[in-house]
């Protein structure tokens, strides 16, 4: 990796202002000393990359030929209508135009790009937010990536449409992959913003992708996650967002498939009377691992987290949550909630649930709880006494579990298709596809249903 | 005959609670089963709609001529049998127009017939909440979730009225009602009343038993029918108070 590092340094850090360089010296350094994550570290303890880290992966230094943007961005869900950026393994895809500018000040496109065009407002908020001193994958990150995603939302202005950015891996050989993205919403602004991983083959991956979120005073930020990747992939994500005082977050995590997810969310309150509700669902079966880790840093007074994440887990696959909330001497009436529950359909899959409050004040209020159970046989017994199969009733109790989680979408369209995808992943049926996971190509073919769970 | 029901023994974990119960109900027919705590009404009735909890160690229900022993939960549903629960359970998520639709549509499917259209579905839900005068807008919220003691035995009673059973066992749906929700849930049952259905109404109290009239009152008491009579016997237990029974029995 190193050897990597100093063959195409001249390569990597091609963008880069002087400040950033030095960032990347240091990031590595911090990497050297730290090493990819064991199982004995306690954040890692139940997650171990062994497996995924032996296999062999092509490491792009270069920006790969771009294919024909539109056969690879086909996610249109019907009557979604958002601005949609794509990143191509790892690199965004510029169709011409790296970078985009709004009239309304709003900026848009490759963070390389960006780096150059835009130095000092990139340097203002890059490396500034995520810790790349001991955080592993952070470091390695802020060591090499070269490109991904900037958003910039002046202050003031609302964006009027959802940004969608669609990060798809689609090559012949197993991949590594790393890419870095930077949205800043300025003060009293606002940005829906989709967030799509996805994968379109079979072959292996491993993906290290770094968001740095800066939300400013009193702006507000939607923002959803939507992972579904294949069965040999990996995917660790490190999303850390900055809070200015007054601002609110609302954060979705919908991850229906993937190999081995680790989303890691690190939420600092820059400011007072910050809000953030972050959600969580995840269907995993097979072996699939999901590990979310959640850790959110009360700094400042009267700011309210919430933190709902809900699991189904079947046959062999294995769910990790660990949510750490930190409540600071000043941080006088904090508002702070975790709540993890689990399904688990059978007995070999596994949870480890970790909710965990460390408070150093006395006006706070906080609680958290963590369930894992299966479904409730009461209920089951009267769906079924209604004449409602067994089938049938263990997916009306699965599908109203994981609607608590998914109701809470704002944008009703991308509701409607997360509660279709959601039916499809609980029947089994939702697989990554060849040509695309969202089965967008065919949005007049509407999902068929055994039974309608549709609201009528 | 709807439902006989010989000499059957049920338990739990092994401790034996109905000791050869004797029952035969007939189409147009309202019976009443009666008792003090703890003799096994609701586990009759959770038997008769086969609740895996229980084991049947001897005799056997006949559903309109079918031993039941062979059939599922929802089989017997299908069938027509509906169980009006003692404590409905709350189901947060699951909208009870979602839960009603699925479950009308499932029956239907189970006997031939094309699902309801959307439509369809909604004017037959709003005929039936007019039939059993439900005015509020239960339909909208999660089945049970929420609700008073007396919206969920209205609402249990709106189930029935949908799903039009050939046999309903209303366990003890008069349980913490106050007189106008009691009077609700008895006129759904008299409206729903027909020659070809039957009813098995489990009470503590006679009070239901003015609003709706029996035509047969049984006693069970230690797991065993041990008095069968018309109307009169539950006013008979009324006056006399349970004691009057053990007395009997221990005599």
């Amino acid at each position: 990796m190193v050897q990597l590092f100093s063959r195409h340094r001249q390569q990597i850090v091609s963008c880069d202002t002087p400040g950033m360089s030095t960032l990347r010296d240091q990031a590595l350094e911090s990497f050297l000393k730290l090493g990819f994550p064991n199982t004995k570290m306690e954040a890692w303890r139940q997650t171990d990359l062994t497996e995924c880290l032996a296999r062999g992966y092509d490491y792009p230094v270069e920006r790969m030929p771009e294919e024909d943007t539109q056969k690879v961005f086909r996610c249109n869900i019907p009557h979604l209508d958002t601005a949609i950026i794509g990143q191509l393994n790892g690199w965004y895809v510029s169709k011409d135009v790296p970078l985009m500018e709004l009239g309304n000040g709003i900026i848009m496109g490759s963070l390389a790009e960006a780096k150059k065009k835009y130095p000092e407002l990139v340097e203002q908020y890059y490396g500034t937010v995520a810790d790349s001193t001991s955080e592993a994958f952070t470091a390695l990150n802020t060591a090499f990536a070269q490109d991904g995603v900037f958003i910039y939302v002046p202050d003031n202005v609302q964006s009027p449409k959802p940004v969608q950015l669609i990060n798809v891996i689609q090559h012949d050989e197993n991949l590594f992959l790393q890419s870095r993205n930077l949205i800043v919403v300025g003060k009293n602004a606002r940005l829906s913003l989709v967030h799509c991983d996805d994968s379109y083959n079979h072959q292996a991956s491993f993906s290290n992708i770094v968001s740095e979120i800066v939300i400013g005073d009193n702006a507000f930020m939607d923002h959803y996650k939507l992972q579904n990747l294949n069965n040999s992939s990996t995917l660790i994500t490190t999303t850390c967002f900055r809070l200015g005082a007054a601002a609110s977050l609302e954060s979705h995590y919908l991850s229906l498939n993937g190999g081995l997810l680790r989303n890691n969310i690190r939420l600092h309150f820059n400011g007072p009377h910050g809000i953030a509700n972050i959600y969580g669902i995840y269907l995993m079966d097979g072996k699939q691992h999901i590990d979310n880790q959640v850790f959110i840093d009360h700094a400042h007074p009267h700011c309210t987290s919430n933190e709902m994440f809900k699991g189904i887990l079947d046959e062999h696959a294995r769910g990790v949550f660990n949510g750490h909330v930190l409540v600071r001497k000043d941080a006088i009436k904090t508002d702070a909630r975790q709540s993890n529950r689990n399904i688990l359909l059978t007995d070999t899959a596994k949870v480890n649930s970790k909710p965990f409050l460390e408070i150093y004040n006395d006006d706070v209020k906080c609680s958290h709880g963590s369930t894992t159970g299966q479904l409730d046989n009461e209920a089951m017994f009267y769906l079924r006494q209604r004449g409602i199969g067994e089938d049938s009733a263990r997916m009306l109790l699965m599908f109203a579990f994981a609607d608590e989680v998914v109701g809470k979408i704002a944008i009703p369209q991308l509701r409607q298709r997360i509660e279709d995808m959601i039916k499809k992943r609980l029947q089994g049926e939702l697989q990554i596809c060849e040509a695309c996971v969202l089965h967008c190509s065919t949005p007049e073919q509407p999902v068929e249903f055994y039974i309608d769970l549709s609201k009528i | 005959m709807l439902l006989s029901i010989q000499n059957l023994h049920a338990s739990i974990n092994g401790k034996e609670i109905l000791k050869g119960v004797n029952l035969e109900v007939n189409k147009g027919e309202v019976h009443a089963i009666m008792g003090p705590n703890g003799t096994g009404k609701s586990t009759l009735a959770s038997v008769i709609a086969g609740r895996e909890v229980f084991d049947v160690t001897a005799g056997e229900i006949l559903f309109k001529g079918t031993n039941l022993q062979k059939l599922s939960v929802e089989e017997r549903a299908r069938e027509g049998i509906f169980l009006g629960f003692q404590y409905p359970v709350e189901i947060p998520g699951v909208s009870i127009t979602n839960f009603m639709r699925t479950a009308v549509n499932e029956i239907r499917k189970y006997k031939g017939l094309d699902p309801l259209s959307g439509g369809e579905f909604i004017r037959f839900m709003e005929e039936r909440k007019k039939l059993v005068e439900i005015t509020s807008n239960l339909t909208n919220r999660s089945v049970n979730e929420g609700f008073s003691g007396g919206e969920k035995k209205k609402n249990e009673i709106f189930q029935m009225a949908m799903l039009e059973p050939a046999l309903a066992i209303l366990d003890e749906t008069d349980s913490g009602l106050d007189i106008d929700a009691l009077r609700i849930v008895a006129n759904g049952v008299n409206k729903l009343r027909r020659p070809d259905n039957a009813f098995v109404v489990i009470t503590h109290y006679q009070r239901l038993l003015d609003y709706i009239i029996p035509d047969f009152v049984h006693v069970l008491f230690q797991g065993r029918i041990v008095k069968s009579g018309g109307k009169d016997l539950a006013l008979e237990l009324e006056e006399k108070g349970y004691d009057w029974i053990k007395k009997e029995q221990e005599a």
